[in-house]
């Protein structure tokens, strides 16, 4: 078929901005806000669709670490500590103090922007979970109450359409493919980005005076199926990382890389679909839960001693303030440990029998219903892949139980060289203002380092803008050289002018493949070694050749040219970890110390002109969470104390 | 830089996520501009049903059938694989 959209491949649009924000997630979009909210121009780049785009682009259910809202029984430095002791200081902890301390702020902007964050329709009047008074509703801790239940579908419409009104300039089916910088008194400093529109074809140069890169967490570096590559990770098929690898090639720091865990979730490739069967967890929480002779599996507290009452799920055990359940605590610490159900090995030694169902019919009614056509209907990919769609099928939450699959939440079983980029992975490296190393460029969401959830997303994204306007409203435009522009011109397009060559899967699966072998579970440096010799053949070989007929297939084989550097960032950050360590699930075979005194620390990594540079960061280096902030933020405490 | 005709066809995949009700869409090409990944593609003849060209692409998301304006025009379909298995309880 003919292509229906304009050809407009060596056409040039330079748009001159502010700041520009690449990424049109929730992060990117709560960048753009709080940028054009101070005043400045601002333009966002999106490659799919803002009104459905990012990690929860269709939906998300739980807002996390609300401790500023009315109902809550925590503080923010209590669960921001608690968020870095938990992950035992391999952890972001100015991330999570800008979560906790001003997640809820970006809640309320939700609802005047047209969000559902309470039951104003009162479905769940009544429920132990809802506040009557506010008519917010809680979820895991009930007694605490800092995670919300939230309508997390009707956000990225409300977003797009108060970016409208503020008159950032959209861009969307644009990909960004490059930073612009420029050196001046021996100093980089970022000036802007470059993009491909992946329906034209067309090059746009976005001269900016601050950039802020919200592009979430790299994907497809060790899984990859190309008979459905939608399908073979978890967070969206777009998302793989660019904002990483144009990072990377410009010299921004990054943190944490040599980080990953065995794979938990595919989109559905290896699992099932996400939220889609049987558990108990996140958006299940706290299902009732079933053996194949219908025999309720017991929840127990930290202690192991059995929960006799429904609702002892949801609170702490005696003697405990709070607990911590959500995206990234997976086996938490006593401290912070939540009831949870007994452990796989000690049902099957009781003779629990395989297959184990979630059983909702056996739960309060509003606890059944809050499960099944709230949380799974307003969490991503589940309003119709799975709330819709299993309706459709018949299913009823009260005569029906749905399976398990595997052995616990996952609903599939990888092996150690199946990984991913999960629970707190690495990324950018930044300081109290979210800038990276460059001035003038910024990171938030997902690119951060040990980063997650999508209330995060909102907040960090915020504070990024707010902080990239600050500065783009004090300098002045800086030149860049133009041949950036002309070498990123041949690069992008060299591909369409290849013909027979090598096709974007190809490549992708061999990347792939490399990562299994050569960086999988256990690690050494001969193997690391071999893998990054691989993967530069890769580049100097197959590069050259690969070819495409239209800007789609361009766009995907940018994508996996850019997975290709970020398995290059992965290795060489391996490389300079020289001992194994628990907390980064980080195993090697050829340093026999595990988790030395010496190697508590940050090893920062970056490349110039080449060669990779490494430093070390103390953990800790975020100091006294509430000082360093309320130092930075008195504006913006004066602001939200006003509207208070 | 010399011009290159584009020309895009449907690539074949073991699934087929997206299904089209000829008679309730209206082609309006709401699916086509919010799919995330461009996976959709207007029919060259205008208000008829757009094509899944890159059917293996899709993840799924059902952003396309969540802003189409008429009920029942697109149906996602998750691999037969994927089908969840639920009981009913005795």
């Amino acid at each position: 078929m003919k292509w229906p959209y304009d050809n407009k491949v060596g056409v040039k649009t330079t748009i001159k901005c502010d700041v520009v924000v690449l990424g049109g997630g929730l992060s990117g979009c709560f960048a753009a806000i709080a940028a054009r909210k101070k005043g400045l121009s601002v333009a966002i780049v999106e490659k799919g669709a803002i009104e459905k785009s990012g990690a929860a682009g269709t939906g998300f259910d739980h807002w996390e670490s609300a401790c500023t809202n009315p109902c809550s029984k925590v503080t923010p430095e209590e669960i921001a500590y608690a968020y870095v002791d938990e992950q035992d200081h391999f952890s972001n902890g100015i991330f999570h103090y800008i979560t906790c301390r001003e997640g809820y702020d970006r809640l309320l902007d939700l609802e005047k922007m047209g969000g559902k964050i309470r039951d104003t329709d009162r479905e769940f009047d009544g429920a132990r979970f809802k506040d009557q008074g506010t008519d917010l509703m809680f979820a895991y801790d009930y007694e605490n109450k800092f995670t919300l239940r939230v309508w997390g579908t009707t956000f990225k419409p409300a977003l797009l359409k108060e970016m409208k009104r503020l008159g950032v300039q959209i861009y969307d089916h644009v990909e960004a493919t490059a930073l612009l910088t420029t050196t001046k008194n021996g100093k980089k400093i970022g000036s802007g980005a470059i993009g491909m529109n992946v329906r034209t074809g067309e090059m746009l140069i976005f001269e900016a005076k601050s950039t802020v890169l919200a592009m979430s967490r790299p994907a497809r570096v060790w899984l990859f199926n190309a008979d459905t590559p939608g399908l073979c990770e978890f967070r969206p098929f777009q998302s793989i990382g660019s904002g990483h690898a144009m990072g990377w090639r410009s010299g921004v720091e990054f943190t944490m890389m040599e980080k990953s865990v065995r794979a938990e979730f595919s989109a559905a490739g290896r699992s099932f679909p996400p939220y889609g069967t049987g558990n108990n967890h996140n958006t299940w929480y706290a299902a009732t839960m079933v053996d194949a002779r219908g025999v309720e599996i017991p929840y127990v507290d930290r202690d192991g001693k059995e929960l006799t009452d429904y609702y002892d799920r949801y609170y702490p055990a005696k003697g405990q303030k709070y607990f911590l359940k959500g995206g990234v605590i997976d086996d938490p610490k006593y401290e912070y440990r939540g009831p949870e159900t007994l452990d796989f090995k000690t049902l099957i030694e009781r003779g629990y029998q395989l297959p184990f169902y979630a059983d909702l019919s056996k739960m309060p009614e509003l606890e059944r219903k809050v499960i099944w056509g709230m949380m799974v209907g307003q969490e991503a990919k589940t309003s119709v892949p799975i709330y819709q769609n299993y309706n459709d099928r018949g299913f009823d939450p009260t005569t029906h139980k749905l399976q398990s699959y595997g052995t616990g939440w996952q609903s599939a079983s990888f092996l150690d060289q199946e990984r991913q980029f999960f629970g707190a992975p690495g990324g950018i490296m930044h300081d109290w203002d979210l800038k990276t190393n460059i001035d003038g460029i910024y990171a938030c969401g997902d690119q951060l380092f040990a980063s997650d959830c999508a209330g995060a997303a909102c907040a960090t994204g915020h504070y990024a803008g707010r902080k990239a306007a600050e500065y783009a409203s004090n300098v002045e435009y800086v030149s860049y050289d133009v041949s950036l522009i002309e070498n990123e011109e041949k690069r992008l397009y060299a591909p369409l002018y290849k013909e027979n060559g090598i096709h974007w899967k190809e490549l992708n699966m061999a990347i792939a493949k490399c990562m299994q072998n050569y960086c999988g579970g256990i690690k050494c440096d001969a193997l690391l070694k071999e893998g990054l010799d691989l993967l530069e053949t890769y580049e100097r070989d197959i590069v050259p050749n690969l070819s495409c007929s239209n800007p789609h297939d361009l766009m995907r084989t940018h994508e996996v040219l850019d997975i290709l550097t970020v398995s290059k960032l992965v290795i060489h950050a391996c490389l300079a970890r020289k001992c194994s360590n628990t907390s980064l699930c980080f195993e090697r075979s050829d340093y026999a110390e595990k988790n030395p005194a010496w190697n508590k620390k940050h090893i920062v990594i970056h490349q110039e002109d080449g060669v990779v540079k490494t430093r070390d960061v103390e953990l800790d280096y975020f100091g006294d969470l509430k000082q360093e902030y309320e130092s930075r933020n008195k504006e913006y405490i004066k602001e939200v104390n006003n509207e208070n | 830089m010399k011009t290159k005709e584009f020309t895009v066809n449907q690539i074949p995949s073991s699934t087929m996520p997206i299904h089209y009700n000829e008679e309730l869409c209206v082609g309006c090409n709401r699916c086509v501009d919010v799919c995330q990944c461009d996976i959709l593609f207007p029919n060259e003849e205008k208000g008829k049903t757009p094509l899944v060209m890159y059917p293996g692409e899709c993840y799924y998301c059902g952003a396309c059938v969540m802003v189409c304006p008429n009920k029942g025009a697109i149906t996602l379909q998750h691999p037969l694989m994927n089908q969840a298995k639920f009981v009913e309880i005795k």
